[in-house]
C-alpha cells in the first residue's frame, strides 16, 4: 500500500495490527510523533491525516491507502522552523518536549477547524467563532501536558492565530 | 578539581563577577527546536544499528497470591515471536528506586506484577504474544485498606528521612488552648503520569552493556541496574539525553532490566516501552494519607501547638516513607509541636517519591487547617500566618538560610487584590457561579547532593560542559550553559553542554529539587579554576579581569580567549559536596499561593479563575524556565486538589482508573492563566551560586489555595481529596 508522508510517497507493508504512529516510528524512523499513552487518551500522537488531526495510536496504518498524513517533521525543522514551533520556543510551550510535537501538529488542524467555522463547547455564537484563551484551551484538551506548560502553550497559539489572550 | 564542601559559604565566585548578562535572563530553551522539531531523541527512538528485537511485559492479574504455572506454549506459537522469558530469576516485579526490586516471578505481591517479557521481531507480535501468555495464580486475600490495618502499622523506617518529633504534650496543650482544631484529611493514592512511557532499548557488547533509556538520577540508576543484572557497574553504561517528564518516577524501570535480560539472551539489541497501565501498577506511587492536624492557639491567635500525625501506606518491600509533616515541622512558631508517622504494609505497588514527596501532600492538610483556624480565630488567613512567624527554626532553634514566607504573602496579597476578599463565605456570586479567594503558603526543604563536572575551554574558545546530570525538562541543558557563560565571558552559542551519559562525570541527576542548586554548583567551581588558569596567563588577578564575549580584559589588555587557551584545552574538574551549612542552618524554599474560584451553586463544580504563586527560592538562573516550573507545580496543585486520584478496587487490589482517560491529571481546559512573581534572595549559605529548589516548592500549598478558595466561595469545607463536585454538591445548601 502506499501513502504520503511529509509530500514523500511511501510503500510500505504493514502489519494489519500496525497503528499509524508505530508505523511512523518504528518502520519509517519518523519518531517526532510521540507515544503517550497508546489508547487515544493523551495526544501525544497527533499528526494531520488529509488535513485533520487525528490520534496516530488510534488508527491503523492500513486504513490510509493513499492518505495525505502531515507529521511534525513535515511542518519545519530545527532550522526552518513554521510559525507555531517558533512561538512554542520564544513562550516556553514545554519543559520536557515529549507532548510538544503533538500540541503542536493538534493547534495546526485546531485552527484550521476555528477558520472552518466549527464551534466549541464553549462558543458563545454557533455561527461566529471567535478565538480566543477560553477557545484554545477548551480545543485544545486532547492535548495533555504533564509538565503543564499549557497557559505558555495556549500563549504560543493566540500569538500565531493573532487572538487575544484573555 | 575545583572541589568544596559546604560547611561554610563559598567566599565569592568568578560567576557572582560575572559582567556577560546570560545569568538569570529569561532565555530560550537551549534544546528548543530540537524538541518542537521532534528531533529531539528520548531513550527508546535511539537508532539502533542491526535488528532489534521488541518486548512487552508480562504481568500477571492477581495481587497476591503463588504463581502455580505460566502456560507460554500458545505465546511460543505466534508468528515472528523470538522468546517468552519468564524462568529468569533476575526478573524485577516493579520499577525500582534506590535499591533493585524484588526479583523472582514464584509469588505474586502487587496487582499486575511484571512476571516476564515476550520478544519479538515486532512490536505487534510481541505485544499478542504477551497477552498470550497464561499466568495461573492461587490467589489469595490481599490487603488494600490503609485504615483497616492501622493497627498492625509500624513506625518511620530506620533510615526515613524523616523521624517522629515531639516537643511538648500536645494532648495538654490541646485541652487548654482558648481556641483548637482537630481535623482529618485525606489524599488519595497518586501517580507521575510523565507523558513520556519507562522505555529502554538495551544494546550488549561482549560482556558490556548499553542501556538508552528515559532515567532521571543516572549515577544511581546504573549501579541498581548493574546489581540487578549481577555484573559489575563499570560494564554498563545508560544514556538519557533527553527524558519525556520524570516528577519522581523515571529511577529504573522494569523495561530496562528486563530488555538487558532479553538482549543478552537473545544476543540482539532490545527495546521495550512499558504500556500506559502497566505504569499505574508496575511504578511506584504516592502513597495515599490520612492526616490528623491539631492546631492549638491563643484567642488572639498566637499558635500554642502544631500538630501533624499522618498514616501512610507502603508495599510489601518496605523503604521509603512519604514524610508527609516534612513542610510542617519548621514552618509555624508554636512551643509544642508534634509529628508522627505510622506506615501501614499493603499488597499493592510501591510507594515512592513523586514531584515534593511530604510536601505536596501535607500543605493539603496543614494548609487548610490554618485556614479553618484563622476563621475560627476571626482572623484573616495572611495575618494569623504572619502572626506566627518563627524567628529561627521552631523545631531546632538554628537560623534560616533565608526566609522569605512572609515578603511573599505581603507581596502576593497586593498583586492578587486580597484586599477584595470577604472574610465571610458565599457573600461573592455572578449567576450561578459562586466566587471566592484561598491563600496558602508553600514549603519544600532544601537540598544539595554530590555532584561533579567537567568544563573545557577549546583552543577555538569554545566551551563545554560534561556531567551525567540530566535534563528532565527542568533547563538544565540551558541554566548550566548559563552559569558557564557568565563566569567564562561567553555568549550562549559558543557553549556545548553534554549531559545524560554515565561515561561523564556523576552529577546530582534530577530529583529533590537538588538539581539545579547541585549541578550548578559543580559547574561555577570548574570555572573557578579557568578563571584562574586565564587570570595568571593574563599577568593579572582573577578579580581584577573581566572575562566578556569571549575576551579576557586585564589592565590595558584586551585579549581573545582563544589566544590565551594556546593550543592544548584548558580542562577542569568542579565538584561540590553537602557539608555542616544544612545543619548550621535550616534550610527551605518559601512561597504563597493564591487562588481565586468559581463553584457552581447548582452541581458544584469547581473552575479554578486564576493563581498567583510568589515564591522565595534564591537566585533565579533562567527567569522564563523558572516561572513555567512553577506554573507546572501550580497546575500539579489544581490537579491534587480537584481531579487526580487513583481509585483502588477493594475488592482486587487493582487501580480501577489505570489509564490518562479516567485518572484525571489537569487539561488545558482546566487551566487558566497563572502569574508568577519571585522574591529573588540569594542563598549563599545554601551552595556557591545561591539557588534554591523550585520545581517541587510550586506544587507545595497550590491545592489548599485552591480548597480555601472553595470554602471561601461557597462556604463548604471538603477535607477528603480530591474536591470533586459530588463532595461539595453535598455541603450545598438545597435550591
Amino acid at each position: 500500500m502506499h501513502f504520503t508522508i511529509n509530500g514523500a510517497t511511501h510503500a510500505v507493508e504493514p502489519d494489519i495490527r500496525a497503528s499509524l504512529l508505530d508505523v511512523l516510528r518504528e518502520h519509517l524512523g519518523l519518531t517526532g510523533t510521540k507515544k503517550g499513552c497508546d489508547h487515544g487518551q493523551c495526544g501525544a500522537c497527533t499528526v494531520l491525516v488529509n488535513g485533520r488531526r487525528i490520534n496516530a495510536c488510534l488508527t491503523l496504518a492500513v486504513m490510509h491507502q493513499d492518505d495525505d498524513i502531515l507529521t511534525i517533521e513535515g511542518l519545519g525543522s530545527a532550522e526552518h522552523l513554521h510559525p507555531l514551533q517558533a512561538a512554542f520556543i520564544k513562550h516556553d510551550g514545554y519543559q520536557c518536549g515529549y507532548c510538544t510535537p503533538g500540541q503542536i501538529c493538534s493547534a495546526v488542524g485546531m485552527l484550521d477547524e476555528v477558520a472552518k467555522g466549527w464551534p466549541s463547547h464553549v462558543s458563545a455564537d454557533l455561527e461566529t467563532v471567535t478565538l480566543d484563551g477560553a477557545e484554545i484551551s477548551e480545543r485544545m484538551s486532547g492535548n495533555l501536558c504533564r509538565c503543564s506548560a499549557y497557559p505558555n502553550i495556549v500563549d504560543a497559539i493566540a500569538e500565531v492565530a493573532g487572538a487575544e489572550r484573555a | 578539581m575545583s572541589d568544596f564542601t559546604m560547611n561554610a559559604d563559598h567566599p565569592g565566585l568568578a560567576m557572582d563577577r560575572g559582567v556577560q548578562g546570560v545569568l538569570g535572563a529569561g532565555l530560550d530553551r537551549s534544546e528548543g527546536a530540537l524538541k518542537v522539531s521532534g528531533t529531539a531523541r528520548y531513550g527508546y527512538e535511539h537508532l539502533v544499528e542491526g535488528e532489534v528485537a521488541y518486548g512487552y511485559l508480562i504481568t500477571a492479574p492477581a495481587a497476591k497470591g503463588k504463581v502455580t504455572g505460566i502456560d507460554t506454549d500458545a505465546a511460543r506459537a505466534l508468528p515472528d515471536v523470538l522468546d517468552i522469558i519468564v524462568d529468569d530469576p533476575r526478573i524485577p516485579r516493579q520499577a525500582a528506586a534506590f535499591g533493585p526490586a524484588h526479583a523472582g516471578n514464584d509469588e505474586i505481591d502487587h496487582w499486575d506484577q511484571v512476571v516476564g517479557v515476550a520478544v519479538a521481531t515486532s512490536f505487534e507480535a510481541a505485544r499478542a504474544a504477551a497477552k498470550a501468555v497464561r499466568v495461573h495464580v492461587a490467589i489469595e486475600p490481599g490487603h488494600f485498606d490503609t485504615m483497616a490495618d492501622i493497627d498492625k502499622a509500624s513506625g518511620p523506617p530506620k533510615d526515613s528521612r524523616l523521624q517522629d518529633i515531639a516537643k511538648g504534650d500536645i494532648d495538654a496543650a490541646m485541652a487548654q488552648a482558648a481556641v483548637t482544631i482537630d481535623q482529618v484529611y485525606t489524599t488519595p493514592n497518586h501517580v507521575h503520569a510523565a507523558m513520556e512511557p519507562h522505555a529502554s532499548v538495551a544494546i550488549w557488547e561482549g560482556d558490556s552493556l548499553t542501556l538508552h533509556s528515559s532515567l532521571q538520577i543516572l549515577k544511581v540508576a546504573r549501579p541498581v541496574l548493574a546489581k540487578a543484572l549481577g555484573i559489575a557497574d563499570d560494564k554498563v553504561r545508560i544514556l538519557s539525553p533527553y527524558i519525556g517528564g520524570g516528577f519522581g518516577g523515571k529511577m529504573l524501570g522494569p523495561d530496562a532490566v528486563l530488555a538487558a535480560i532479553a538482549a543478552q539472551k537473545l544476543g540482539r539489541p532490545v527495546k521495550i516501552a512499558m504500556a500506559r497501565r502497566q505504569l499505574f501498577h508496575n511504578v511506584y506511587r504516592r502513597t495515599d494519607t490520612n492526616q490528623r492536624i491539631r492546631l492549638a492557639a491563643t484567642e488572639d491567635g498566637k499558635l500554642l501547638a502544631v500538630g501533624h500525625d499522618s498514616v501512610v501506606s507502603q508495599g510489601p518491600d518496605g523503604g521509603f516513607m512519604e514524610p508527609v509533616a516534612l513542610g510542617s515541622i519548621s514552618l509555624y512558631d508554636a512551643p509544642v509541636r508534634h509529628f508522627s508517622h505510622k506506615v501501614v504494609t499493603l499488597d499493592m505497588v510501591m510507594a515512592g517519591a513523586v514531584r515534593a514527596p511530604g510536601e505536596a501532600v501535607g500543605t493539603l492538610a496543614l494548609e487548610t487547617a490554618m485556614d479553618e483556624m484563622a476563621e475560627a480565630l476571626g482572623r484573616d488567613p495572611i495575618d494569623f500566618r504572619k502572626l506566627n512567624e518563627p524567628k529561627v527554626d521552631p523545631m531546632t532553634g538554628a537560623p534560616f538560610s533565608t526566609r522569605g514566607l512572609v515578603a511573599c504573602l505581603d507581596r502576593g496579597a497586593e498583586a492578587f487584590g486580597w484586599a477584595k476578599r470577604s472574610a465571610q463565605p458565599g457573600q461573592v456570586r455572578e449567576g450561578e457561579w459562586l466566587i471566592g479567594m484561598g491563600v496558602s503558603a508553600a514549603v519544600r526543604i532544601n537540598l544539595l547532593v554530590d555532584s561533579e563536572a567537567r568544563v573545557t575551554l577549546s583552543p577555538d574558545g569554545r566551551a563545554r560542559i560534561e556531567t551525567d546530570m540530566t535534563d528532565i525538562g527542568t533547563g538544565s541543558y540551558t541554566i548550566l550553559a548559563q552559569i558557564a557563560g557568565e563566569a567564562l565571558g561567553l555568549p550562549m552559542e559558543r557553549i556545548d553542554v553534554i549531559l545524560g551519559d554515565t561515561d561523564l562525570p556523576p552529577g546530582a541527576g534530577s530529583g529533590g529539587s537538588f538539581g539545579a542548586a547541585s549541578a550548578g554548583s559543580s559547574v561555577a567551581l570548574a570555572c573557578e579554576d579557568i578563571v584562574a588558569t586565564l587570570a595568571e596567563r593574563m599577568g593579572a588577578k582573577a578579580q581584577d579581569m573581566t572575562l566578556k564575549d569571549g575576551h579576557a580584559v586585564a589592565g590595558n589588555r584586551r585579549v581573545p580567549l582563544a589566544e590565551l587557551v594556546g593550543d592544548a584545552p584548558l580542562v577542569a574538574m568542579g565538584k561540590i559536596s553537602q557539608g555542616s551549612n544544612a545543619r548550621t542552618f535550616s534550610q527551605a524554599a518559601h512561597g504563597a499561593q493564591f487562588a481565586e474560584v468559581a463553584v457552581n451553586a447548582v452541581t458544584g463544580e469547581a473552575r479554578v479563575r486564576r493563581m498567583l504563586g510568589v515564591f522565595e527560592a534564591g537566585r533565579i538562573l533562567n527567569a522564563k524556565l523558572a516561572r513555567s516550573q512553577a506554573i507546572g507545580g501550580m497546575i500539579w496543585g489544581i490537579g491534587y486538589a480537584l481531579m487526580e486520584e487513583a481509585v483502588l478496587d477493594q475488592r482486587h487490589g487493582q487501580f480501577v482508573n489505570q489509564d490518562l482517560g479516567e485518572y484525571h491529571v489537569p487539561s488545558h481546559a482546566d487551566v487558566p492563566p497563572l502569574d508568577v512573581l519571585f522574591l529573588e534572595e540569594i542563598d549563599t549559605h545554601a551552595n556557591p551560586i545561591g539557588v534554591k529548589g523550585l520545581g517541587e516548592l510550586s506544587i507545595s500549598g497550590a491545592g489548599a489555595a485552591v480548597t480555601n478558595a472553595i470554602y471561601n466561595a461557597c462556604g463548604v469545607r471538603v477535607r477528603d481529596f480530591p474536591l470533586t463536585l459530588d463532595k461539595i454538591l453535598a455541603g450545598l445548601p438545597e435550591m
